[in-house]
């Protein structure tokens, strides 16, 4: 190795261990870990999960009598600062026109973002890692069916796909819409873990796990795939970031999910056109698809530093020949 | 080199061929193509309904019935046959839908691209070379805050905080910006030139005074004119931008001890500023034809000049001379839509309102060519915008990610020990080789572009191929959904093909088999 960034604590570690251990330390993405954890977390105790109640007390459907507008009643700016103190209020994000409260349809929206996020990269990760490590290992003819399979799927754009399979899945419920949405996903990443197979494929260990008479789906699983984790695991959290995009920008369009149940992109569209009237309609969805986006990309960042540190290390200064003390010198 | 074009070609046809089928069974089953009628009360609904099914097949499954497609669309490859893409539920051909939706589309779509690969490089760029100073962090924070930015909700928040505030302030009739604002933008402006500058606290102290103070000072005076209400560039300004123009394309891409260079950029720059005055008359009587030979003419006068001053490194000469010409015919020709803009301001279809929000014209509305052309400029500024910030994230990682690879190669520091300047090694070592990568990455972009279209065309209501599409398969009309869905991914297979090639071209290491 001629990594010198290996300090004396990480000796005798396994490579995992290595990996996790550089991820746990970068801080950007352990907060962002958190936040998207808590996130999720307070939006399933809030509005309940299936038929477990949350501790909210409206739910995401039911139209009641407006107050005050609809106002939000979500107060942050405790009293000392001048504010009305920290409550929730009766409505804390506001209520929709027709009086629905907006608090639990959002939380209800960022619930289906998380199923569609799990699913989608969830199913796009495997068949994308199944189909890329088939090519990547038998090469040949599998290779060059399963690779022109792949170029017919990346011809076509994957919102436009998207909004075919959604409109045929959509009524069906956010799980069938997300499994079909990962169903025309998977492409990058299958070309991703090809790569990384045509390159491990020829490596000693597969060499001589092959001589100890090793089956195929042994070597490929138990030997070259937890080599190309990374690239799974990075790719993985780029679709997933992908996946919030994909689905709020589909419901928007109207192909995605249907009302009554919510969407985030779904709340936006509804309520755009009252932008100048009731803002919070719009802004508190709005925060809520960026948000976990956000901190899905911050994540995939560190990720990604874990699985291969040496790309972080490179530092212009050090190409050109200390110009401190050249500049000394002149 | 031949076999490997024939095979391509072969091979992306096959895909064509599949990708369709596919994408025509998906959309024939996605719903009902009768919905419409089911459901009206017409007397002559059955009637209607037969009809329907009588003329697109609807008898047919599917999988048959796009053989039946594939026949008609087969026609529009070859140059003698019938093209024939079928017809909308309303009976009108697909290829008479097609191109005015596309002329929509591609104007959209080809303004956006090359602004983003134009803005992304230049950040990238600035961003690897000041790698990890505060301006290369806050650039990696918006990349990722655009990456995760759905481009309905960037659109929603361009239509609501620059469209409407814009127009009322503009509307209000007193558009000074007032003290607070200025010198907030003066003080933005300081901290990223300062940032920009990276070296010592003294240099970047000078640069946030010298650019903030002239920031200030630039809009204390616009203002104090009125310059707002009624702008334009005028032969103070020209003279001043075109001078800027020449020091700096001069500076970045040939260098001021290149004589020869500075002097052809000067001429280049003289001659713009003499066709401002020259061309003002014939301006009045422009149409856009007139404009590109003008424009074609420009180029060839600048390359004729470069070519005769040239010396030793005539291309790059020739390079600096070009640049600088195209760059001031642009000012002079901007200079020109913008003494249209008070009329177009006070015209009564706009009202003093002019960013639009809706449409890709404004109805009614008839003048020459430079208030048309503020017409689709106001028009097409949003959608622009957002759909430039679709990439403009991701080119932005990618040219960063780029120059810094390249810069830590052996063939740089080559460069630099063999005594280049650092704007040397770095314009001509480190730029050409970055652009290898990214041209791939803009070619493969394309196809998301246009899908991204889909999204921008719906909230900005500008009848595109997205519109087309959106409508098409809400009435799950099949056929002009397969004719967007042919132009789109002709348009992908040819770029990718085209990144291919130039991939050959540009890295000689490359043998394409």
């Amino acid at each position: 190795m001629t990594n010198t960034a290996i300090s004396d604590a990480e000796v005798g570690q396994s490579q995992a261990r290595l990996i996790f251990r550089r991820f746990v330390t970068n801080k950007t993405a352990m907060v962002s870990f958190v936040l998207l954890i808590a996130i999720f977390g307070f939006s399933i105790s809030a509005i309940g999960l299936g038929p477990i109640p949350g501790w909210w007390h409206y739910n995401f459907y039911a139209p009641m009598p407006t107050a005050d507008e609809g106002r939000p009643t979500l107060s942050i700016i405790p009293e000392w600062l001048g504010g009305s103190g920290i409550s929730l209020g009766d409505h804390p994000f506001g209520q929709t026109r027709i009086g629905v409260d907006y608090f639990a349809a959002t939380m209800r929206g960022v619930q289906n973002s998380f199923v569609v996020i799990v699913l989608l990269a969830g199913v796009a990760t495997v068949l994308g890692t199944v189909v890329g490590a088939i090519a990547g290992y038998y090469r040949g003819w599998v290779d060059a069916i399963l690779m022109r399979i792949t170029d017919v799927f990346i011809v076509i754009p994957t919102i436009v796909v998207g909004a075919v399979v959604g409109r045929m899945t959509g009524g069906l419920g956010v799980s069938f819409l997300a499994i079909a949405l990962g169903l025309v996903a998977w492409m990058g990443i299958a070309r991703l873990v090809r790569a990384e197979f045509l390159s491990l494929r020829e490596r000693e260990f597969v060499e001589a796990a092959r001589v100890a008479g090793a089956s195929d789906a042994r070597i490929i699983f138990k030997h070259i795939l937890p080599n190309a984790m990374g690239v799974v695991i990075v790719a993985a959290s780029l679709i997933a970031a992908a996946a919030i995009l994909l689905e709020t920008a589909l419901s928007y369009l109207g192909y995605g999910i249907h009302a009554p149940e919510r969407s985030l992109g779904l709340l936006v569209s509804e309520n755009q056109s009252a932008f100048s009237t009731r803002p919070w309609l719009f802004w508190y969805p709005a925060f809520f698809t960026v948000a976990p986006a956000l901190l899905i990309n911050f994540i995939g960042d560190g990720l990604r530093d874990a699985f291969d540190p040496r790309q972080k290390r490179f530092s212009i200064r050090r190409t050109k020949e200390l110009p401190e003390t050249t500049e000394q010198r002149s | 080199m031949l076999s490997f074009i024939v095979r391509r070609i072969l091979a992306s046809i096959l895909t064509l061929v599949v990708a369709s089928f596919i994408m025509y069974i998906l959309t024939a089953y996605s719903g009902d193509p009768l919905m419409d009628l089911r459901g009206s009360n017409a007397p002559n609904a059955q009637l209607l309904i037969g009809q329907r099914i009588e003329r697109l097949n609807l008898d047919v499954p599917p999988p048959l019935r796009f053989f039946g497609w594939l026949a008609g669309a087969a026609g529009c490859l070859t140059p003698f046959t019938p093209c024939d893409l079928g017809t909308d539920l309303n009976y009108t051909a697909v290829t008479q839908l097609l191109p005015n939706a596309a002329a929509a589309t591609v104007r959209l779509v080809s303004a956006a691209t090359i602004l983003a690969i134009i803005f992304g490089i230049i950040t990238g760029i600035v961003s690897a070379l000041r790698q990890y100073s505060a301006f290369d962090l806050g650039m990696t924070f918006v990349s990722f805050l655009l990456y995760s930015l759905p481009s309905f909700l960037a659109a929603v928040l361009l239509k609501e905080f620059v469209a409407i505030d814009f127009n009322n302030w503009i509307s209000s009739g007193d558009s000074s910006i007032g003290f607070i604002p200025t010198l907030v933008v003066a003080l933005i402006v300081g901290a990223i030139m300062q940032a920009l500058v990276a070296g010592s606290a003294r240099n970047r102290v000078i640069a946030f005074a010298i650019s903030g103070g002239a920031t200030f000072g630039l809009l204390y005076f616009l203002d104090a004119i009125d310059w707002f209400q009624n702008p334009g560039l005028g032969w103070g300004g020209i003279l001043l931008l075109i001078v800027g123009i020449v020091v700096g394309v001069t500076a970045v891409l040939a260098g001021f001890g290149n004589r020869r260079a500075l002097l052809g950029a000067g001429i280049a720059g003289v001659l713009a500023y003499a066709a401002f005055f020259a061309l003002q008359g014939l301006f009045a009587i422009s149409t856009i034809w007139t404009i590109g030979i003008l424009g074609l003419a420009t180029l060839a006068v600048c390359f004729v000049i470069g070519w005769v001053i040239g010396g030793p490194d005539r291309g790059q000469v020739i390079r600096v001379t070009m640049l600088v010409g195209f760059l001031s015919s642009l000012l002079v020709v901007a200079d020109r839509y913008l003494q249209s803009w008070p009329a177009y301001l006070a015209s009564p279809r706009i009202n003093n309102r002019p960013i639009a929000t809706v449409g890709e014209q404004t109805v009614g509305l008839s003048g020459d060519m430079w208030l048309m052309g503020l017409d689709t400029f106001t028009h097409f500024l949003l959608p622009t915008i957002s759909l430039t910030l679709i990439s403009f994230a991701g080119y932005t990682r990618y040219a960063r990610a780029g120059l810094l690879e390249v810069m830590n190669q052996d063939y740089i520091r080559t460069a630099r020990a063999k005594g280049l300047s650092e704007r040397v090694v770095i314009t001509r070592h480190a730029f050409r080789n970055m652009l290898i990568p990214i041209t791939t990455i803009v070619a493969a972009d394309i196809g998301v572009l246009l899908g991204g279209a889909l999204i921008t065309e719906r909230v900005f209501a500008i009848s595109g191929m997205g519109a087309l599409f959106n409508i098409s398969l809400n009435r799950v009309d099949v056929n002009p959904v397969m004719g967007y869905f042919i132009v789109i991914a002709i348009t992908a297979i040819l770029f990718n093909f085209l990144a291919d090639l130039s991939y050959a071209l540009l890295d000689p290491r490359v043998r394409v088999k």
